[in-house]
């Protein structure tokens, strides 16, 4: 039985799954972000998918692909961006603006399968999944330092690769590439 | 010096010394920090602290074009940029929907043999310096230095190789290839062979090696190792074999395994290894022989490259383990997000439980060990 299958046999009595895709091959599936370590300890556990192993975890900002698509001919005069987000209120909410990809392998079977949760700009907060595999420690210190995702139970939530009081969160699509002109003052105490 | 001391309970008085070891210090590989509590010369807990080389790789990735990205991807590990270079190719075409050509892909298998060779030579040799033992990383190094000069002779860079294009490889392998091929294997195995006896069977070596910060295979998978340190461990994983790339499956080769997963073991495995690229260069190039002279080097792909829509993930096995690059496209002609899953930030991110309650000086062996590159650590 193919993949998509037999995921969809494990997580949907439970209504776990949101959505599914493939792309080139790669099966994604969405889980309710409230579920994600029930989903985790489901898909490592249940024998015809044992998906072991956690190869990696990511934050993704969708904030430029939520953006309304530009019109070329109207040009960029005060005013329009109020009738932009009139257009917006027609559309509807906009979907979550982050989403949190964990990569998962099963080592025998040689299976991949991405599994997605989206966060809420208001919600920022996901369980971690530190309990699950220890693999996920540092991942989610990134997501935290990179997005500002805080994950729930995490030991050792701090900053990762930014210095501790870094004020922003970078990889963010609103931060700009070149930096805001932060620095970094070293206090030295004896 | 098997017995690891464990810690003196009696000095829970709180007489420890606090040790900072890094971030510029010549056993610390690159930008690497490491706060030890210590008592005495064994260590009771240990915090690395990384980002030292943080450079936003993924951030610029988003604003470069696919093709511009790839002298980027030299940056992260720079001791072996090919196959940095050729995973994100592997991201981008796996994402285009595009096929390499064969020939590409037997140039590709040849080119990133080589950069494995010479990354395991260095790890090596660097182990060996770490430990005291000088010559070997010189038979070592001098050996590197003829597989970077036939990276120069190729495509004129030693270390930041930007090998090859999206959709196959920009040059074929100039005509005297087979020749310097020739002169360069009985050197290298000649190197291979005075390190094995400098170090293997050496008292000294074996006694600051084995049983040095050993782990579990359970333990590795857990914490999500792949690559030289996992085999060491006795998991036999290889994504050349598992999930083959690039034609993998066409050549015979062995996967050393290790046991108890301690440094020992990683130079063991890492020996035999290099040994097997050796076996795998000379398969691929007698596959390459039989092409045609004139058989395509690139896929067909567009000028500007556009991939539709989606998001994938594709690994491949870098020379420290699984590199993957996931790749998240909007159709235009930029990624919207690229997100680099290095081998060796998930191994290096259990470095406490690897060498808690052994002593200082085999912190500074476990590390080398463990080929930890700071480039593709902070990205």
């Amino acid at each position: 039985m193919d993949l998509k299958k037999r995921v969809e046999q494990c997580l949907g009595p439970n209504n776990f799954v949101v959505a599914m895709i493939e792309c080139q091959g790669d099966l994604s599936v969405e889980v309710p972000k409230r579920s994600v370590v029930d989903v985790m300890r489901l898909l490592r556990d249940t024998p015809d998918l044992g998906f072991n192993f956690l190869s990696d975890l990511l934050g993704v900002d969708n904030l430029d692909l939520n953006k309304p698509k530009k019109k070329p001919k109207k040009k960029t005069e005060e005013g329009e961006g109020a009738e932009t987000e009139e257009e917006l209120k027609e559309k509807g909410p906009l979907p979550p603006r982050y989403e949190i990809v964990y990569l998962l392998l099963c080592l025998e079977r040689n299976e991949r399968l991405q599994v997605k949760v989206r966060v809420e700009e208001n919600d920022m907060e996901v369980d971690t999944l530190t309990p699950v595999w220890k693999a996920a420690d540092w991942p989610e210190r990134e997501v935290f330092d990179m997005f500002g995702i805080r994950f729930k139970g995490h030991p050792n939530l701090k900053r990762l690769l930014m210095w501790d009081d870094f004020p922003a969160y970078p990889l963010r699509k609103d931060y700009p590439l070149e930096g805001q002109g932060e620095e970094r003052h070293l206090i030295y105490d004896d | 010096m098997n017995q690891n001391p464990t810690p003196q309970t009696s000095h829970d008085t709180g007489d420890y010394v606090t040790v900072n070891i890094g971030p510029s210090h010549p056993a610390m590989h690159g930008t690497l920090r490491v706060v030890a509590l210590t008592d005495g010369e064994s260590l009771i807990k240990v915090d690395p602290e990384i980002g030292y080389l943080h450079r936003g790789v993924e951030k610029l990735g988003e604003s470069l074009t696919y093709h511009q990205f790839i002298p980027i991807t030299d940056r992260l590990n720079y001791c072996s940029a090919i196959p940095n270079n050729v995973a994100y190719e592997m991201a981008v075409e796996k994402l285009m929907g595009v096929e390499v050509p064969e020939k590409a892909q037997l140039i590709r298998v040849i080119m990133m043999e080589l950069a494995r060779i010479a990354d395991h030579q260095v790890c090596i040799g660097i182990l060996g310096v770490d430990l005291g033992a000088f010559t070997p990383f010189f038979y070592l190094i001098i050996q590197r230095e003829e597989i970077y000069e036939i990276f120069e002779w190729f495509n004129g860079a030693r270390l930041t190789n930007t090998f090859g294009r999206i959709g196959g490889v920009d040059a074929d392998l100039p005509d005297d290839f087979e020749q310097r091929w020739e002169e360069l294997k009985p050197g290298v195995r000649k190197a291979n062979d005075e390190t094995e006896k400098l170090l293997t069977h050496n008292r000294i070596w074996m006694d600051r090696t084995i049983g040095i910060s050993a782990f579990s295979a359970e333990d590795a998978l857990n914490w999500g190792f792949t690559g030289p340190c996992l085999r060491a461990c006795g998991v036999k994983r290889d994504l050349r074999i598992d999930e083959p790339y690039c034609m993998y499956d066409k050549f015979k080769f062995k996967v050393p395994v290790g046991k108890n997963g301690d440094v020992f073991d990683r130079y063991i495995v890492r020996m035999i290894e290099m040994e097997e690229s050796l076996k795998i260069i000379d398969q691929a190039y007698k596959l390459y022989k039989e092409m045609p002279a004139d058989a395509p080097l690139m896929a067909r792909v567009p000028k500007v490259i556009k991939p539709p829509a989606g998001e994938v993930y594709s690994a491949l096995e870098s020379p420290n383990g699984e590199l993957g690059f996931f790749v998240k496209s909007d159709g235009s002609a930029k990624p919207y997000r690229i997100r680099i899953r290095p081998p060796c930030y998930m191994i290096y991110q259990a470095f406490p439980e690897l060498v808690e309650g052994e002593l200082i000086a085999d912190l500074v062996a476990c590390l080398s060990s463990l080929n930890v590159i700071a480039g593709e650590l902070d990205r």
